[in-house]
């Protein structure tokens, strides 16, 4: 199975016409596409972002309510629908005449091109993989053992003081593990790039895809996909923890 | 109290924008106009546009059996490796091979379907049901390691043992005492990989020919010309699928003591 893998590489080295050659190495390094993963890395990092500032409130709210497993069932449970569903179904709530322009139009905004902008990639992006960054934070909230949080409120700390010295610390494994799995599938998304951004954002994975499947160019392809396994890795080097086992 | 009413608010808030857009589709997949937009009148008309779309339908059966027949292949294999690195003595070349295993399952679907492609074409495997059932099989295999193994792991040695003592022969100990043990983690990590299958849309992109598709791809090239209630309909049809597949699911984590974590495969 890590076959496949090597074949990248080795394909990275061929032109076109299947000659051995660092070309493609050295067109990565010009502005365009130095550009390109740039941005993608960018935009990456926003999605990762939000949905931590999104996910983490809502992990350690559902710790605090009652029947928790079945709650985080209910949130996992979107990521279960085909995610090409949800994303059409974006097509029509931001469209023209959608629910979310109907809404603007309730506020006094008015009709706005919501569709195909870099708001609706990122809310989009968001809502998909919102659910896998709430689920290891709240694993790791729930195995928290409350007593520390009363230890802290006893010696006078605030709510404040107590989350940002005792309860993130201990729950960062969590945050890595979730920033992990939005960050690497964000860098290689390509169908939600095409769907709900209209081409205007280009990932690393969508050059992937174009060069395979569109211009055939299957070495530069290649290459490219070198660099998002480097990325990858360097990214599960930063995020892994010796602890973790998998993605339970 | 203040407070908790606040946090009630944010909660309900994000499990509204989560669901909002599943109930948007079902919702429309009932209008008679043929937009997603201006509600006209409660009609089925799509639905038995869907019924009557004997392309999409053979769409749906192959999807499915692609997803029965990877995940059931899978999860044979899956089980003999998770047995197979459990096994084994030395625990550098046991570290290496579920370092490995992880990053099978981390690496993007972009990669793993970019990878396929090259095999398949320097192989001269033909594009179509073979090479996206092959590479179903392939990135099902390690969920299913994963899945397994800690259920071996929490296995007592000493029930081996005893079964050993009282003259059990090697393949008695793997068929009597370890498969039962280990029953429930398979059935997770077949579930696990069955709904994989049926979600994954960018390695069989890459793998799939012409003339083959599989459901998440139709909805992609059908969503790319513009809306069609008909994908609506079928949307609505497939979340009921889904909370089936899910209540399952449920069930057998349940009785697995909790809820196993999803991965990030995209």
């Amino acid at each position: 199975m890590i076959m496949p893998i090597l074949l990248i590489v080795y394909y990275s080295f061929l032109d076109i016409h299947g000659n051995f050659t660092l070309a493609n190495y050295q067109k990565f390094f010009t502005p365009v596409y130095l550009k390109m993963t740039l941005s993608s890395f960018w935009y990456a990092l926003l999605i990762t972002a939000v949905s931590l500032l999104v996910a983490y409130p809502t992990a350690f709210l559902l710790t605090r309510t009652k029947y928790k497993q079945l709650w985080l069932l209910l949130i996992i449970l979107p990521s279960w629908i085909n995610l090409l569903l949800k994303a059409y179904s974006f097509i029509g709530i931001f469209g023209t005449y959608g629910f979310a322009n109907a809404l603007l139009e309730v506020f006094g905004i008015g009709k706005k091109q919501i569709l195909f902008t870099d708001f609706s990639f990122i809310f989009v992006s968001v809502y998909i993989f919102i659910p896998f960054m709430i689920l290891p934070i709240f694993n790791a909230l729930d195995k928290l053992n409350p007593s520390f949080i009363d230890a802290s409120r006893d010696l006078g700390a605030s709510g404040w003081t107590t989350f940002r010295r005792v309860i993130f610390p201990l729950t960062f494994d969590g945050v890595k593990s979730g920033c992990q799995v939005v960050f690497i599938p964000a860098l290689s998304l390509f169908m939600l790039t095409r769907l709900i951004a209209g081409n205007r954002v280009i990932t690393l994975g969508t050059a992937v895809e174009q060069h395979f499947l569109v211009t055939q160019d299957w070495g530069m392809g290649s290459t490219i996909a070198v660099f998002l396994i480097i990325s990858m890795v360097i990214i599960m080097l930063l995020t892994g923890n010796k602890k973790r086992g998998g993605v339970g | 109290m203040k407070k908790k009413s606040l946090s009630t608010i944010y909660l309900t808030i994000v499990f509204l924008i989560l669901y909002a857009p599943i109930f948007y589709l079902m919702y429309y997949s009932f209008n008679s106009g043929g937009k997603m937009y201006e509600f006209e009148s409660f009609s089925l008309e799509w639905y038995k546009d869907l019924f009557q779309n004997t392309r999409l339908l053979i769409i749906v059966l192959n999807t499915i059996i692609i997803a029965l027949l990877s995940s059931a292949i899978s999860t044979i294999l899956g089980t003999i490796g998770a047995v197979g690195i459990w096994h084994l003595k030395k625990r550098q070349t046991k570290n290496v091979l579920l370092s490995l295993n992880n990053i099978l399952i981390v690496s993007p679907d972009v990669i793993i379907g970019a990878s396929f492609l090259i095999m398949f074409t320097i192989v001269g495997i033909k594009l179509g049901f073979s090479s996206v059932l092959l590479s179903h099989i392939a990135f099902s295999v390690p969920i299913v390691v994963i899945m397994v193994l800690p259920k071996l792991q929490e296995m007592s040695s000493t029930l081996i043992d005893a079964a050993k003592d009282l003259g059990a022969s090697n393949f008695n100990v793997l068929t009597k005492v370890i498969l039962p043990y280990i029953t429930p983690g398979i059935f997770a990590g077949f579930f696990m990989a069955l709904t994989y299958s049926l979600d994954d849309f960018a390695v069989t992109f890459f793998v799939t020919g012409n003339g083959f598709s599989t459901l998440s791809v139709e909805i992609y090239s059908m969503a790319r010309q513009g809306v069609s209630l008909t994908i609506n309909a079928l949307s609505t049809i497939l979340f009921l699928f889904t909370i089936l597949l899910v209540i399952g699911y449920y069930f057998i984590s349940k009785r697995n003591g909790r809820i196993i974590g999803l991965g990030a495969r995209k």
